[in-house]
């Protein structure tokens, strides 16, 4: 025999040992690889979630190895040719019969104490929350904060370290909020609220989709959570609250009695100084975005419940369209040229404008951030 | 004595010889034909059913393909899914059911032919019905499960719920009339001394399958029939909006839904309870037990049906409730599974491909049994529900489990049903590439959902790590599809052999080993008795090898009269549906014309002689 292969006979064992934990390693993977996942929990919720289910991951890994090695076992030992004889003919043995239902009932009630008391917790409506209440709509999200008058749409920000319930409901058909990493998943109804509560223990991006077949475009219905330090959270929503002066002094200036606008987006210059070009393109893109005030609001503290998300911050998100498009100035125009084109079904329609008429409003809204 | 009497019979040809044309295929009444129409025709939605899985593996291969327009995807997993469940997996086990029950139970046939072939015949339309809708571009688009509020007209105008909705209304009755059927005729055409305690366990299994379905058919056709008064004649069952409830459909649904999974396992369970006896050559171990664990199955299965719904948000006592009963059923399914290593235990295994298949389904069910015991509890059911870890759970039960065994039973009797062999070698290679191809495909599909993939999404962006386990589960079912190509191609090989299998092929226990390999159409000369459960293995312990029974002419048996009227009556039945789908275009007067017909029909069936 071969040096070789002695050598590969003598650690044959082993392969399985290394190999095993090697490939759970790899499949677990990082949060990096795997940024959407639910074995990279991020949260008190879905620690407790992942508390319950490693418990039966455990013994489910123990068992499959016990009854399939029991498998393998008989398969090999009890091969036969056709001209042996006859095997012991048994019928059954009632000691064995009883012993393995007794085992996995055993086993089973062990796993089932977490389990209830799981159930309760994640039931358990927390006080001294922050409420974000989780609207589903036909295909993107919005999320309301009841307490500061603001809402917004696919990009819901949350303070690190603070309880948030979130309220849930749909305004269509049903949807499910899923956020891997925060939060698990629940159904939204039209008729009823449903909720979830969650402790971010990590700051950053994190993204989630809706898990629910909610019709065309339930592959395109996702939305991200921004969880940031305490500070920055006061700062966002701050920032929403103070685009309702602005979204009133735009439509003041683009009404149609106010003749030919001047300047436009007054704020928006007063933080970034436009050369008069642009400024121009700005300003008939606002012009122009009249238009679309029948579907989309610009004002964060609106009550008003349009059709299409509010727009106030748009320009500070990452993604466009439910994370359909990274929010880049050329995806923008293109998605206001022909959404129908991108995101086929969605209730925005091809709008008729031309591609110029497109960039400006795209220039219009990268003023709102 | 089983059937030594077979030998005294007349030999002298009579009107009981084989019949051909594609007539006496449509005016048939014979269990056994029927049984190979429903194989065939189960084999080809079986077939299609796996082109749009295809379809479906291509369009995920890559993140942001644009290979299927979303319409196109929802509507392939939709008919994937309805495909495989309603016109697959079950009409395979109807054709078993149909040509092995009765013979099993030595019984010339089962209790009302004529309802049999109706049977048949309102299938085969259900089935074309629900296809047809591809060739108006409105294949049903909202799910095997088409949840409410989905599927009413304000979000789904078009006539694809309709298809479906009516579809599976037309495959209803096929079942429920089955059901009735089959069920009497094991209640009452047992062989002599074949008490309930010794019937072959695929009766068995099959006998609670149709209990399963008498009892689950009845819910979702309620279910169906308020969202018909939804979509058609204006009511609000499942409309939130006029104080109707989507979470009604929900449950009436999955009241029907989880039983159903288990009349498509239990056929399955009870193949392999045939054939692990067979080639270990030593009877089932625990034959109580198995039979109690079955009907034990069948009684929890109507009782954990909410566990669909955790993420709904029921309330922790009912999600306690539905966790534990859920978990309870772990039990008897962990009983089958020590039985059936017990039988194995102590044998002498002939490693055959009905075997293989059997230990295949075996391997794979563990699977999917442990993972189905990871969300039975409610918060792990939070992150996996609708991901895709479920997805891969029903493969392993209704792939590795339901049609690892069918197959494997397909290999078992198909000498019986044929009268040829199908190749050992070109089986083996089945096997092995379908185990390997299977795995590939949906192993992966565990981890690509517990990192965050939800199912019934038509792409994904790439970013996710979504990407290197969608393309493996992509080559895995390529790699399936060639699978079932060596299977075809080893059925034509047989097609084109000689007639040559054996009744006995191997070494069986139950009596359709006993008659001619395939069968006459009166199944038994004389009508066998009973003394034990394995009455063959005991009939050949007495005498030694039996000789090759002959083929009689059987003068005097009588059978049923060949009929088109279970024909005629199913387009009656199958018409009055559709017509209420085309009353807004063609109006009343077709809904009863067809109901007209549907009479008819049934009357010339009641006086038609038998």
């Amino acid at each position: 025999m071969a040096l070789w292969t002695r050598v590969a006979c003598r650690f044959r064992r082993w392969v399985p040992a290394v190999l095993i934990p090697l490939a759970t390693a790899a499949c677990i993977g990082t949060s990096t690889q795997y940024p959407q996942s639910t074995l990279h929990p991020k949260s008190d919720f879905t620690r407790l979630i992942d508390g319950v289910l490693m418990n039966t991951v455990w013994a489910a890994i123990v068992v499959f190895i016990l009854v399939e090695g029991a498998l393998v076992w008989v398969v090999f030992r009890y091969r036969g040719k056709p001209n042996d004889p006859e095997p012991r003919q048994v019928h059954g043995n009632t000691t064995l019969e009883i012993i393995w239902t007794a085992i996995p009932a055993l086993l089973l009630a062990i796993i089932s104490v977490p389990t209830v008391k799981a159930i309760f917790q994640t039931y358990e409506v927390p006080k001294d929350a922050l409420t974000v209440e989780v609207i589903g709509h036909q295909w993107w999200w919005e999320f309301r904060y009841p307490e500061y008058g603001v809402r917004t749409a696919d990009e819901m920000h949350v303070p690190v370290g603070k309880m948030v319930l979130l309220k849930m409901k749909t305004e269509d058909v049903l949807h499910s909020f899923w956020s891997p990493e925060f939060a698990g998943k629940r159904d939204l109804f039209p008729n009823r609220t449903n909720t979830l509560w969650f402790t971010a223990d990590t700051t950053g991006y994190f993204s989630g989709q809706c898990a629910e077949f909610c019709g065309t475009q339930h592959g395109r219905m996702g939305f991200e959570i921004k969880s940031t330090s305490p500070e920055e959270f006061d700062a966002y929503i701050k920032g929403l609250q103070a685009t309702a002066p602005k979204a009133a002094a735009d439509s003041a200036a683009t009404a149609p009695s106010a003749g030919e606008p001047t300047r436009v987006s007054t704020l928006a210059a007063a933080t970034r100084q436009l050369d008069p070009a642009e400024q121009a393109a700005v300003d008939s893109g606002a012009k122009i975005f009249r238009m679309c005030s029948a579907c989309h609001s610009l004002d964060a503290t609106t009550t008003a419940n349009m059709i299409g998300p509010n727009l106030a911050n748009i320009a500070s998100r990452r993604y466009l369209a439910a994370r359909t498009l990274r929010n880049t100035p050329e995806n923008l125009a293109s998605w206001i040229y022909d959404p129908q084109a991108i995101k086929h079904g969605v209730i925005m329609p091809k709008l008729g404008l031309t591609h110029e008429q497109a960039t400006m409003v795209a220039k219009y809204l990268q003023t709102h951030r | 004595m089983a059937t030594s009497a077979i030998s005294h019979a007349d030999q002298v040809p009579s009107d009981h010889a084989e019949k051909r044309g594609l007539w006496s295929w449509i005016t048939t009444v014979d269990h056994k034909r029927i049984g190979i129409l429903y194989g065939a025709t189960a084999f080809i939605f079986f077939l299609m059913g796996g082109i749009e899985a295809l379809l479906i593996r291509w369009q995920l291969a890559r993140p942001e393909n644009t290979f299927l327009s979303p319409e196109l995807y929802n509507e392939l997993f939709t008919m994937h899914g309805t495909t495989m469940i309603f016109l697959a997996v079950m009409p395979l086990s109807a054709a078993f059911f149909n040509y092995f029950i009765p013979l099993q139970l030595g019984a010339r046939d089962v209790a009302f032919p004529r309802l049999n072939a109706f049977s048949y015949w309102v299938f085969l339309l259900g089935g074309l019905w629900l296809n047809i809708s591809f060739l108006f571009n409105a294949a049903p688009n909202a799910g095997w499960f088409g949840y409410a509020n989905l599927t009413t007209n304000q979000f789904s105008p078009g006539l694809n719920i309709d298809f479906w909705m009516i579809g599976l209304q037309i495959l209803g009755v096929a079942s429920l009339a089955a059901a009735v059927n089959f069920f009497t005729t094991v209640v009452n055409l047992r062989a002599k001394g074949m008490k309930f305690m010794r019937m072959p366990m695929f009766t068995w299994m099959s006998f609670i399958t149709q209990v399963l379905l008498l009892l689950a058919f009845p819910v979702i056709t309620v279910a169906l029939i308020l969202l018909m008064f939804d979509r058609f004649f204006g009511t609000h069952f499942y409309i939130p909006a006029s104080g109707g409830d989507p979470i009604l459909w929900q449950h009436l649904f999955w009241i029907f839904g989880h039983p159903e999974v288990y009349i498509l396992i239990l056929p399955a369970f009870g193949v392999v309870s045939e054939v692990l006896p067979v080639f270990s050559r030593k009877p089932l171990f625990g034959y109580a037990a198995m039979v109690f664990s079955g009907i034990f199955i069948a009684f929890l299965g109507f009782g954990v049906w909410a566990h669909h719904m955790f993420a709904t948000g029921m309330g922790p006592i009912a999600d306690t409730a539905f966790s534990l009963t859920t978990m309870l059923i772990a039990i008897p399914t962990g009983v089958k599974i020590f039985n059936w290593l017990g039988t194995m235990a102590g044998g002498s295994l002939q490693m055959k491909t009905p075997l293989l298949f059997s230990i295949g389904f075996i391997a794979m069910f563990i699977i999917g049994g442990l993972s189905g015991v990871m969300h039975a509890s409610p918060p792990a059911d939070l992150q996996q529900t609708d991901s895709y870890f479920i997805v891969a759970h029903f493969h392993y039960v209704l792939f590795g489990g339901s049609i690892f065994a069918l197959t494997s039973g397909a290999y078992y009797w198909w000498p019986k049903m044929f009268g040829r062999m199908l190749d050992e070698k070109i089986g083996k290679v089945h096997f092995w590439l379908m185990l390997i191809a299977f795995n590939l495909t949906f192993f992966p599909m565990h981890f690509v959902g517990l990192h965050g993939m939800p199912r019934r999404v038509y792409t994904y962006p790439a970013g996710l790590g979504f990407e290197t386990m969608n393309m493996l589960e992509t080559v895995g079912a390529l790699l399936l599809a060639l699978s079932q190509a060596i299977f075809i191609w080893n059925i034509i090989k047989a097609w084109r052999g000689p007639r040559n299998a054996p009744a006995d092929p191997w070494n069986g226990a139950t009596l359709e080993w006993a008659i001619p390999s395939p069968p006459q159409e009166f199944n038994f000369a004389v009508e066998p008795e009973v003394h034990s459960r394995d009455p063959l293995w005991e009939q050949k312990r007495q005498q030694g090898p039996l000789p090759e029974p002959e083929r009689v002419g059987g003068q005097g048996i009588h059978l049923p009269n060949p009929s088109f009227w279970p024909l005629l009556t199913a387009t009656g039945v199958a018409g009055i549906f559709i017509s209420m789908m085309m009353i807004q275009f063609l109006g009343w007067w077709f809904v009863v014309a067809m109901v007209l017909w549907f009479l008819f029909s049934v009357y010339n069936w009641i006086f038609e002689p038998a």
